[in-house]
Protein backbone atom coordinates (compact mmCIF):
# COMPACT_ATOMS: atom_id res chain seq x y z
CA UNK A 1 0.00 0.00 0.00
CA UNK A 2 2.48 2.85 1.11
CA UNK A 3 4.64 1.82 -2.26
CA UNK A 4 1.60 2.38 -4.53
CA UNK A 5 0.82 5.57 -2.54
CA UNK A 6 4.59 6.60 -3.17
CA UNK A 7 4.20 6.13 -6.65
CA UNK A 8 1.01 7.41 -7.37
CA UNK A 9 2.50 10.93 -5.42
CA UNK A 10 5.61 11.07 -7.51
CA UNK A 11 3.28 11.00 -10.44
CA UNK A 12 1.55 13.82 -9.15
CA UNK A 13 5.02 15.66 -8.53
CA UNK A 14 6.34 15.16 -11.91
CA UNK A 15 3.32 16.15 -13.15
CA UNK A 16 3.20 19.49 -11.02
CA UNK A 17 6.83 20.32 -11.97
CA UNK A 18 6.06 20.05 -15.84
CA UNK A 19 3.35 22.16 -15.39
CA UNK A 20 5.43 24.88 -13.62
CA UNK A 21 8.06 24.23 -16.18
CA UNK A 22 5.74 24.85 -19.20
CA UNK A 23 3.13 27.06 -18.35
CA UNK A 24 3.47 31.24 -18.76
CA UNK A 25 0.66 32.04 -16.45
CA UNK A 26 2.86 32.28 -13.33
CA UNK A 27 0.06 33.16 -11.09
CA UNK A 28 -1.27 29.88 -12.01
CA UNK A 29 2.43 28.33 -11.46
CA UNK A 30 2.40 29.89 -8.42
CA UNK A 31 -0.66 28.04 -7.23
CA UNK A 32 0.42 25.01 -8.83
CA UNK A 33 4.27 25.26 -6.79
CA UNK A 34 1.89 25.83 -3.63
CA UNK A 35 0.00 22.00 -4.44
CA UNK A 36 4.21 20.88 -5.14
CA UNK A 37 4.80 21.86 -1.97
CA UNK A 38 1.66 19.99 -0.67
CA UNK A 39 2.46 17.06 -2.12
CA UNK A 40 5.74 16.41 -0.86
CA UNK A 41 4.44 17.41 2.70
CA UNK A 42 2.09 13.96 1.97
CA UNK A 43 5.43 12.38 0.59
CA UNK A 44 7.02 13.01 3.93
CA UNK A 45 4.56 11.46 5.62
CA UNK A 46 4.43 8.62 4.03
CA UNK A 47 8.63 8.00 4.35
CA UNK A 48 7.80 8.34 8.45
CA UNK A 49 9.06 12.35 8.26
CA UNK A 50 6.33 13.28 10.25
CA UNK A 51 8.22 16.89 11.58
CA UNK A 52 9.33 17.45 7.99
CA UNK A 53 5.61 16.89 6.38
CA UNK A 54 4.27 19.73 9.11
CA UNK A 55 7.25 21.79 8.22
CA UNK A 56 6.71 21.87 4.85
CA UNK A 57 3.35 22.30 4.42
CA UNK A 58 3.78 25.51 6.90
CA UNK A 59 6.50 26.94 4.96
CA UNK A 60 6.60 25.40 1.79
CA UNK A 61 2.97 25.79 0.73
CA UNK A 62 2.06 28.49 2.93
CA UNK A 63 4.70 31.08 3.39
CA UNK A 64 6.34 30.69 -0.07
CA UNK A 65 3.61 30.93 -1.89
CA UNK A 66 2.75 34.23 -0.07
CA UNK A 67 5.94 35.53 -0.82
CA UNK A 68 5.77 34.68 -4.37
CA UNK A 69 2.34 36.32 -4.57
CA UNK A 70 3.38 39.48 -3.71
CA UNK A 71 6.84 39.28 -5.36
CA UNK A 72 3.84 38.81 -8.39
CA UNK A 73 2.32 41.74 -8.09
CA UNK A 74 5.11 43.68 -8.73
CA UNK A 75 6.56 41.70 -11.04
CA UNK A 76 3.59 41.08 -13.52
CA UNK A 77 1.48 37.71 -14.05
CA UNK A 78 2.43 36.83 -17.70
CA UNK A 79 5.98 35.26 -18.55
CA UNK A 80 7.74 36.41 -21.88
CA UNK A 81 7.48 33.49 -24.50
CA UNK A 82 10.69 31.66 -24.50
CA UNK A 83 12.10 29.57 -27.20
CA UNK A 84 13.59 25.85 -26.74
CA UNK A 85 17.11 26.31 -26.41
CA UNK A 86 18.83 23.01 -26.85
CA UNK A 87 22.14 23.76 -24.90
CA UNK A 88 20.25 23.52 -21.82
CA UNK A 89 18.39 20.22 -22.76
CA UNK A 90 21.76 19.23 -22.97
CA UNK A 91 23.36 19.93 -19.83
CA UNK A 92 20.00 18.63 -18.03
CA UNK A 93 20.09 15.40 -20.22
CA UNK A 94 23.64 14.81 -18.77
CA UNK A 95 23.85 15.57 -15.67
CA UNK A 96 20.51 13.46 -14.97
CA UNK A 97 22.19 10.59 -16.63
CA UNK A 98 25.55 11.22 -14.54
CA UNK A 99 23.34 10.82 -11.62
CA UNK A 100 21.10 7.71 -12.32
CA UNK A 101 24.63 6.43 -13.28
CA UNK A 102 25.76 7.59 -9.73
CA UNK A 103 22.84 6.17 -7.93
CA UNK A 104 23.45 2.18 -9.30
CA UNK A 105 25.82 1.62 -6.55
CA UNK A 106 23.32 2.93 -4.06
CA UNK A 107 21.60 0.19 -1.54
CA UNK A 108 18.09 -0.06 -2.22
CA UNK A 109 15.91 2.57 -0.09
CA UNK A 110 13.98 1.13 3.14
CA UNK A 111 17.15 -1.41 4.30
CA UNK A 112 17.55 -1.70 8.27
CA UNK A 113 21.21 -2.05 7.36
CA UNK A 114 21.90 0.80 4.75
CA UNK A 115 24.88 2.91 5.53
CA UNK A 116 23.00 6.24 7.11
CA UNK A 117 21.17 4.07 9.48
CA UNK A 118 24.18 2.05 11.16
CA UNK A 119 26.58 5.76 11.97
CA UNK A 120 25.00 7.76 14.92
CA UNK A 121 21.56 7.72 14.40
CA UNK A 122 21.04 4.38 16.72
CA UNK A 123 22.78 6.18 19.71
CA UNK A 124 20.12 8.97 19.52
CA UNK A 125 17.41 6.42 18.88
CA UNK A 126 18.68 4.85 21.98
CA UNK A 127 19.68 7.01 24.49
CA UNK A 128 18.22 10.49 23.58
CA UNK A 129 14.77 9.46 25.93
CA UNK A 130 16.76 9.18 29.17
CA UNK A 131 19.56 12.02 28.01
CA UNK A 132 17.19 14.58 26.92
CA UNK A 133 13.67 12.91 28.48
CA UNK A 134 11.84 13.93 25.35
CA UNK A 135 10.09 11.40 23.17
CA UNK A 136 10.29 12.93 19.74
CA UNK A 137 13.72 12.15 18.43
CA UNK A 138 13.78 14.96 15.87
CA UNK A 139 13.64 17.60 18.83
CA UNK A 140 16.09 16.48 20.89
CA UNK A 141 18.91 16.62 17.97
CA UNK A 142 17.44 19.70 16.50
CA UNK A 143 16.99 21.69 19.86
CA UNK A 144 19.81 20.05 22.52
CA UNK A 145 22.24 17.66 20.16
CA UNK A 146 22.99 19.97 17.37
CA UNK A 147 21.18 23.43 19.17
CA UNK A 148 24.27 25.40 17.62
CA UNK A 149 23.01 24.29 13.95
CA UNK A 150 19.46 25.50 14.68
CA UNK A 151 20.96 28.98 16.58
CA UNK A 152 23.16 29.13 13.17
CA UNK A 153 19.92 28.72 11.27
CA UNK A 154 18.16 32.03 13.14
CA UNK A 155 21.21 33.66 12.41
CA UNK A 156 20.66 33.20 8.65
CA UNK A 157 16.48 33.93 9.34
CA UNK A 158 17.89 36.93 10.49
CA UNK A 159 20.43 37.98 7.36
CA UNK A 160 17.74 37.11 5.23
CA UNK A 161 15.48 39.08 6.98
CA UNK A 162 17.86 42.17 7.74
CA UNK A 163 18.66 41.97 3.56
CA UNK A 164 14.59 41.93 2.17
CA UNK A 165 14.39 45.23 4.69
CA UNK A 166 17.18 46.62 3.30
CA UNK A 167 16.95 45.93 -0.82
CA UNK A 168 12.67 46.92 -0.38
CA UNK A 169 12.40 48.21 2.90
CA UNK A 170 11.06 51.21 4.49
CA UNK A 171 13.82 54.04 3.98
CA UNK A 172 14.68 53.31 0.13
CA UNK A 173 10.66 53.84 -0.45
CA UNK A 174 10.88 56.77 1.51
CA UNK A 175 13.27 58.44 -0.30
CA UNK A 176 12.15 57.45 -3.32
CA UNK A 177 8.97 59.33 -2.58
CA UNK A 178 11.07 63.02 -2.06
CA UNK A 179 11.91 62.95 -5.82
CA UNK B 1 9.24 -0.15 0.02
CA UNK B 2 12.46 -2.19 -0.49
CA UNK B 3 10.47 -3.26 -3.46
CA UNK B 4 10.71 -0.29 -5.05
CA UNK B 5 14.28 -0.53 -4.99
CA UNK B 6 16.23 2.58 -6.40
CA UNK B 7 12.83 3.99 -7.98
CA UNK B 8 12.89 7.00 -5.46
CA UNK B 9 16.14 7.91 -6.42
CA UNK B 10 15.36 7.79 -10.05
CA UNK B 11 12.02 10.08 -9.90
CA UNK B 12 13.82 12.15 -7.55
CA UNK B 13 16.17 12.80 -10.22
CA UNK B 14 14.31 13.52 -13.17
CA UNK B 15 12.65 16.34 -10.35
CA UNK B 16 16.02 17.64 -10.19
CA UNK B 17 16.59 17.73 -13.59
CA UNK B 18 12.79 19.15 -14.12
CA UNK B 19 13.78 21.78 -11.67
CA UNK B 20 17.16 22.57 -13.20
CA UNK B 21 15.99 22.69 -16.68
CA UNK B 22 13.26 25.44 -15.59
CA UNK B 23 16.02 27.37 -13.54
CA UNK B 24 18.80 27.48 -16.99
CA UNK B 25 16.00 27.85 -19.94
CA UNK B 26 13.51 30.14 -18.54
CA UNK B 27 14.38 34.18 -18.91
CA UNK B 28 11.65 35.25 -16.12
CA UNK B 29 13.44 35.46 -13.23
CA UNK B 30 10.39 34.91 -10.57
CA UNK B 31 10.40 31.18 -12.50
CA UNK B 32 13.82 30.57 -12.22
CA UNK B 33 13.14 30.59 -8.48
CA UNK B 34 10.21 28.80 -8.82
CA UNK B 35 12.21 26.17 -10.48
CA UNK B 36 15.24 26.32 -7.75
CA UNK B 37 11.99 25.64 -4.97
CA UNK B 38 11.34 22.27 -7.24
CA UNK B 39 15.13 21.23 -7.54
CA UNK B 40 15.57 21.95 -3.29
CA UNK B 41 12.58 19.84 -2.59
CA UNK B 42 13.17 17.40 -4.68
CA UNK B 43 17.13 17.45 -2.84
CA UNK B 44 14.98 16.89 0.24
CA UNK B 45 13.47 13.38 -0.89
CA UNK B 46 16.93 12.07 -1.52
CA UNK B 47 17.43 12.62 2.30
CA UNK B 48 14.52 11.70 3.10
CA UNK B 49 15.07 8.44 1.32
CA UNK B 50 18.06 7.70 2.56
CA UNK B 51 16.97 7.87 5.92
CA UNK B 52 13.75 5.62 5.34
CA UNK B 53 13.41 2.48 7.30
CA UNK B 54 10.77 -0.46 5.85
CA UNK B 55 8.60 -0.75 8.28
CA UNK B 56 10.03 1.47 10.49
CA UNK B 57 7.72 4.20 12.36
CA UNK B 58 8.27 8.01 12.92
CA UNK B 59 11.44 9.06 15.37
CA UNK B 60 8.94 9.64 18.15
CA UNK B 61 10.10 6.82 20.96
CA UNK B 62 7.30 4.81 21.87
CA UNK B 63 6.26 1.90 24.51
CA UNK B 64 6.76 -1.45 22.39
CA UNK B 65 8.11 -0.14 19.03
CA UNK B 66 12.01 -1.31 17.96
CA UNK B 67 12.21 0.07 14.52
CA UNK B 68 12.40 3.49 13.91
CA UNK B 69 13.65 5.68 10.59
CA UNK B 70 16.67 7.49 10.80
CA UNK B 71 15.85 11.09 12.73
CA UNK B 72 18.86 12.61 11.23
CA UNK B 73 17.98 13.53 7.94
CA UNK B 74 14.69 14.92 9.10
CA UNK B 75 16.13 17.12 11.12
CA UNK B 76 18.76 18.14 8.21
CA UNK B 77 15.56 19.07 5.76
CA UNK B 78 13.91 20.76 8.41
CA UNK B 79 16.46 23.20 9.07
CA UNK B 80 17.30 23.21 5.28
CA UNK B 81 13.18 23.89 4.81
CA UNK B 82 13.52 26.83 6.60
CA UNK B 83 16.81 28.17 5.18
CA UNK B 84 15.19 27.89 1.68
CA UNK B 85 12.29 30.21 2.90
CA UNK B 86 14.15 32.76 3.71
CA UNK B 87 16.45 32.56 0.43
CA UNK B 88 13.33 32.36 -1.57
CA UNK B 89 12.49 35.85 0.19
CA UNK B 90 16.11 37.48 -0.21
CA UNK B 91 15.55 36.28 -4.06
CA UNK B 92 12.24 37.66 -4.54
CA UNK B 93 13.22 41.11 -2.67
CA UNK B 94 16.20 41.21 -5.41
CA UNK B 95 14.03 40.58 -8.30
CA UNK B 96 11.43 43.28 -7.04
CA UNK B 97 14.20 45.56 -6.77
CA UNK B 98 15.40 44.87 -10.27
CA UNK B 99 11.59 45.35 -11.53
CA UNK B 100 12.41 49.03 -10.36
CA UNK B 101 15.37 49.73 -11.85
CA UNK B 102 15.17 48.01 -15.35
CA UNK B 103 11.06 47.98 -15.49
CA UNK B 104 11.91 44.26 -16.91
CA UNK B 105 12.62 40.63 -15.19
CA UNK B 106 13.62 38.76 -18.26
CA UNK B 107 16.96 37.98 -18.13
CA UNK B 108 17.72 38.50 -22.09
CA UNK B 109 16.31 42.01 -21.55
CA UNK B 110 18.22 42.67 -18.77
CA UNK B 111 21.37 41.59 -20.21
CA UNK B 112 20.00 43.64 -23.60
CA UNK B 113 19.79 46.84 -21.39
CA UNK B 114 23.51 46.69 -20.02
CA UNK B 115 24.89 45.63 -23.53
CA UNK B 116 23.56 48.72 -24.61
CA UNK B 117 24.06 51.21 -21.44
Amino acid sequence: MAELIDVLLFAFLLATAFYVLLSRDLLAVVMVAGIYSLLSAGMFLVMDAADVAFTEAAVGAGVSTLLLLIALTATGRWEKPAGHRVVPLLVVLATGATLVYGTLDLPPIGKPDNPPQVHVAPHYLERSGEEIGIPNVVTSVLASYRGFDTLGEVVVVFTAGLGVFLLIGGPRRRRGGEK
Amino acid sequence: MTSLGLYNYWIVIALMMLGLYTVISRGNLVKKLIGLGVFQTAVFFMYISMGFVKDGAAPILTEGVEVYSNPLPHVLILTAIVVGVATLALGLALVIRIKEAYGSVDDDELQAMDNAS
